[in-house]
């Protein structure tokens, strides 16, 4: 639905915004509603025992004898995706109608908008891994054009640029997997009664085919697939473009980098976990699955640190949410599809409500976006600072609010893993990070007093409804994945849930649960302590700068990872780009040259040829006829004697000749 | 030496000098006078070749000869003739000058 | 050979010679007619007394005539300063040489074969006749066209043209 309206918008003019917006929210607002009848369908298949996963497979091409086939698949997972996808889209689309209010290609912005819904929906429910493929590169390619929305500014298209590229090598990582998948088995339809490339035939044959390096085709394919899902989801190490990405306007970013796009990476994994974990020894794991959680946690610190050194207030909700999505991506690896897909799940919603809050924040402070010339908001802005806060606190896993759930599952999942112990630790010290940066940010924004320009005013309502009903899930989604009643997970593995209070007070479960509070405690009192209400000036360096200034220097500057890949990756590019121009000047040009100057030689030779060989022989033929003609010429004396002389002389020839014979 | 072969000697050597003359001297008559010179030694050596040949009395030899003299005399009347008239028009009998179909 | 033909044969080359050296054109025509007679006594010398008689009638009765006259008519235009030769007489003579050197090798190469002497042949005018009529009666008669196209041609060459109007 949302693909069709965004057609619509781009036939339309600049000045028709309230039919753009109407379309797109319109639009948006019937998938929802189908999305909520899709839930409702399989919820209430769930609820009378039917294992539910309905699929519609079609024919796309045939060549030969073998068929492309694409489809849709419905199943739990996909119902719930399909429901927060429209549903945090739908909100953020009505929050963008107020914050683009002043902007002049607002018929443009909701024209991408609703192609990005439409994308991310048709992500959400495909079967087949070539459709899935196919709206990811939409997706790609509209997260492009909404990031370089302001494309007038040169920061807004470089980092345009930087997000389609670095998406691009994950891309082609992810196809690659694609292709061998579809060669080693023959389709790319996930789920066909059996014959799908993810079904219990397919897996057995990719795990007898080993690969290089002591994998499986299984686990190779998987790793590569991983490699697409780490550039959309920006785990390290192609996790540059996130941050900068924040270029592009803040819906823009809520939308993309807190609820959908960034979560599609995740879904990939989730949707292809049976390939993941197939050949998986009872209660251990594969190769697939242990790359993908280490390579979470290390993003999860490593982008946690980061953020706590960034002064710009989308930069640290930048870098939280690579943070967190490493933290899913861990999840998904040590705890399976419900506990990484809960964590998604519920950081949509809050941190799709921080985004907004710092929308709202930006918009109210006349576009200003750094943290340190702002503050004192706490009372100018009311409705936003009471949103923010909530979900400030389910971000850092505040008990009883959504995040700790969810977080907590990721953590008990981490503390009881088999192969190592150490994800457990760096993702625990990822929560104290996270408790800390998110503390001082709020300190800075709205505690302390105004630093700014012009006092900063409430965004109007069409910007805080959503942001209320935002708040309102942060708080209450994490009910639904509890230990006590772990209905998410049920729901998602096809079983029932029961509602048992005692399972909370397992000793191991509680203390768990003790530690994580604790750690959150700890990082909102440390970084309170620290910067508190005081609110430094803002050129003063920070407080934490003026401690550990080399430390800081290094997560101030994101550990440098961008001035390394502009010196490797990107000067070798930019110096390969200039081989290729050498030789495709000198060399082939050459070539080119040499041949058409080996003709123009053909050419001259030709006309030399022609025009001494040719002519002058022709010439000179002529000549000698005139001359022979002139000499015979000279024998028509005229005169009688002569001709008489000459028959005189033949006639003796004639007798001589006839005597010789005669005589022999 | 046979006489026979003194005969065509004799024939042969008239011959010889009228042709000599017919292609030396300028004068358009002498021409013709070489050229009746070379007849009647031609009608000579008929005759020779008649006398002493294998059958005389076939009379081809004579009849030969006395034909050839009917013919000569036609053609010195005739080329006598043009000479006169060749007089008329280029006031002159010399054959050097007698070029107009020159080359 | 026999004294006469000797004495013959010298008339009658040293008048083809005279003939052909002199100068004077009308001496030239003298000594053809004196290598004319020279010719017609060789004939009756070989037993052809018809052929030496027709050759007296005809060659020095009409042909040396008709010479004379020629020269006669055309003698104005001749100054005695004239050059008697053309410029390449010696190409001519040469020629001439040529040809009598073959000739007189021919001869010589068939001497062999040359009969010596032979009997006379008895001719009679009335042989002659009768053989002009039967054997050679289409000579006869081409020959009478021949001399009367002859005539015909020799009087409308040398006829004054007529004089075109102006």
């Amino acid at each position: 639905m949302p693909i069709v309206s965004a057609g619509l918008s781009a036939l339309l003019k600049q000045s028709w915004r309230k039919t753009s917006a109407t379309l797109a929210i319109g639009s948006l607002s019937f998938s929802l509603l189908l999305s909520l009848y899709a839930f409702a369908h399989v919820l209430s298949d769930w609820m009378a025992g039917i294992a539910t996963r309905e699929v519609v497979n079609f024919t796309w091409i045939q060549f030969g004898t073998s068929n492309v086939d694409l489809g849709w698949v419905l199943d739990p997972l996909s119902a719930i995706m399909l429901v927060m996808v429209s549903f945090v889209g739908l909100l953020i689309f009505i929050y963008s109608t107020g914050y683009m209010k002043h902007d002049e290609n607002f018929t443009r912005f909701f024209c991408f908008m609703s192609l990005f819904a439409g994308a991310m929906l048709g992500v959400v429910i495909a079967n087949s891994l070539l459709l899935l493929f196919m709206f990811w590169e939409i997706v790609g390619l509209t997260s492009y054009l909404l990031i370089g929305f302001w494309y007038q500014r040169p920061a807004a298209a470089a980092a345009a640029k930087k997000a389609f590229l670095t998406t691009r090598i994950g891309d082609v990582l992810f196809l690659l997997g694609i292709v061998w998948l579809f060669a080693q088995t023959g389709t790319l339809l996930l789920y066909n009664n059996g014959a799908g490339s993810i079904e219990s035939a397919a897996l057995s044959l990719l795990l007898s085919q080993p690969a290089a390096l002591g994998l499986t085709a299984a686990g190779a394919i998987g790793l590569l697939i991983f490699a697409g899902a780490a550039g959309k989801s920006g785990q390290f190490p192609l996790h540059v473009w996130l941050p900068d990405a924040m270029e592009g306007p803040t819906p823009v970013s809520a939308l993309i980098h807190a609820a959908t796009m960034v979560a599609a990476g995740v879904y990939l994994i989730a949707r292809v976990y049976p390939l993941m974990a197939a050949g998986a020894l009872a209660g251990g794991t594969t190769t697939a699955l242990t790359v993908v959680t280490w390579v979470g946690a290390t993003t999860a610190v490593f982008a946690a640190l980061i953020a706590v050194a960034q002064n710009d207030i989308k930069r640290i909700l930048a870098y939280s949410t690579v943070s967190q999505l490493g933290y899913m991506m861990a999840g998904l690896g040590i705890g399976g599809v419900a506990v990484g897909i809960f964590h998604l799940i519920t950081h949509a919603f809050f941190k799709a409500l921080l985004f907004l809050g710092a929308g709202s924040v930006i918009h109210g402070c006349h576009e200003e976006q750094n943290v340190r010339r702002m503050g004192g908001l706490k009372s100018d802005m009311p409705l936003t600072f009471l949103t923010y806060a909530i979900g400030m606190l389910a971000l850092c896993g505040f008990p009883l609010l959504s995040g700790f759930w969810s977080k907590d599952s990721i953590l008990e999942a981490a503390q009881h893993w088999s192969v190592a112990k150490a994800p457990f630790y760096m993702l625990v010290f990822g929560a104290l990070l996270t408790a800390f940066y998110m503390t001082r940010q709020m300190a800075y924004v709205f505690g302390g007093h105004w630093r700014g320009g012009k006092p900063a005013h409430e965004s109007p309502a069409v910007m805080t409804a959503p942001l209320g009903i935002l708040a309102f899930f942060a708080m209450t989604l994490g009910f639904i994945g509890t230990p006590a009643w772990p209905w998410f997970r049920a729901f998602l593995d096809g079983k029932t849930a029961e509602f048992d209070w005692h399972v909370l007070l397992e000793p191991g479960l509680l203390t768990l649960m003790g530690i994580s509070t604790v750690v959150v405690l700890l990082g909102i009192i440390l970084a309170w302590k620290i910067y508190g209400d005081r609110s430094p000036r803002p050129t003063a360096p920070d407080a934490l700068e003026k401690a550990a200034p080399i430390a800081w220097g290094w997560l101030s500057n994101k550990f440098y990872v961008d001035e390394f890949y502009g010196a490797t990756v990107i000067a070798f590019y930019a110096w390969w780009a200039r081989v290729s121009d050498w030789l495709d000047r000198r060399v082939w040009g050459g070539v080119v040259a040499g041949v058409a100057w080996l003709f123009s030689m053909g050419a001259r030779l030709n006309r030399f040829l022609d025009t001494n060989v040719v002519d002058g022989g022709f010439d000179k033929g002529c000549e000698e006829l005139t001359v022979g003609g002139g000499l015979l010429s000279r024998m028509q004396t005229g005169r009688v004697q002569t001709y008489l002389r000459i028959l005189a002389l033949a006639v003796v020839v004639l007798a001589a000749i006839l005597i010789w014979s005669y005589k022999t | 030496m046979t006489p026979l072969a003194g005969y065509l000697l004799v024939a042969a050597l008239l011959f010889s000098i009228g042709l000599a003359g017919a292609l030396t001297r300028r004068n358009a008559i002498l021409v013709l006078i070489g050229i009746e010179l070379m007849l009647n030694a031609a009608n000579l050596n008929l005759i020779a070749f008649w006398r002493y040949g294998p059958h005389p009395e076939a009379l081809t030899g004579m009849m030969f000869a006395i034909f050839s003299i009917a013919v000569a005399a036609a053609e010195a009347a005739v080329g006598l003739g043009l000479v006169i008239q060749i007089h008329r028009h280029a006031k002159t009998t010399d054959l050097d000058q007698m070029n107009r179909m020159k080359g | 050979m026999s004294i006469v033909f000797y004495i013959l044969a010298a008339i009658t080359m040293a008048g083809g010679l005279a003939a052909m050296l002199l100068k004077n054109t009308v001496h030239c025509a003298l000594a053809l007619t004196v290598a004319f007679a020279g010719l017609a006594l060789l004939f009756l010398n070989l037993d052809a007394q018809f052929a030496g008689f027709a050759q007296i009638l005809v060659y020095i009765g009409a042909v040396a005539i008709l010479v004379v006259f020629a020269i006669l008519l055309t003698r104005g235009s001749e100054t005695p300063n004239d050059e008697i030769f053309s410029k390449t007489w010696l190409a001519g003579l040469a020629v001439a040489a040529a040809v009598f050197a073959v000739l007189g090798w021919a001869v010589f190469e068939s001497a062999r074969v040359l009969p010596h002497e032979t009997a006379v042949p008895e001719v009679t005018v009335q042989q002659i006749g009768v053989a002009l009529v039967e054997r050679y009666v289409l000579p006869l008669e081409i020959v009478a066209v021949l001399l009367t196209a002859a005539l015909i041609g020799a009087v409308i060459v040398a006829m004054h043209e007529k004089e075109e109007p102006k």
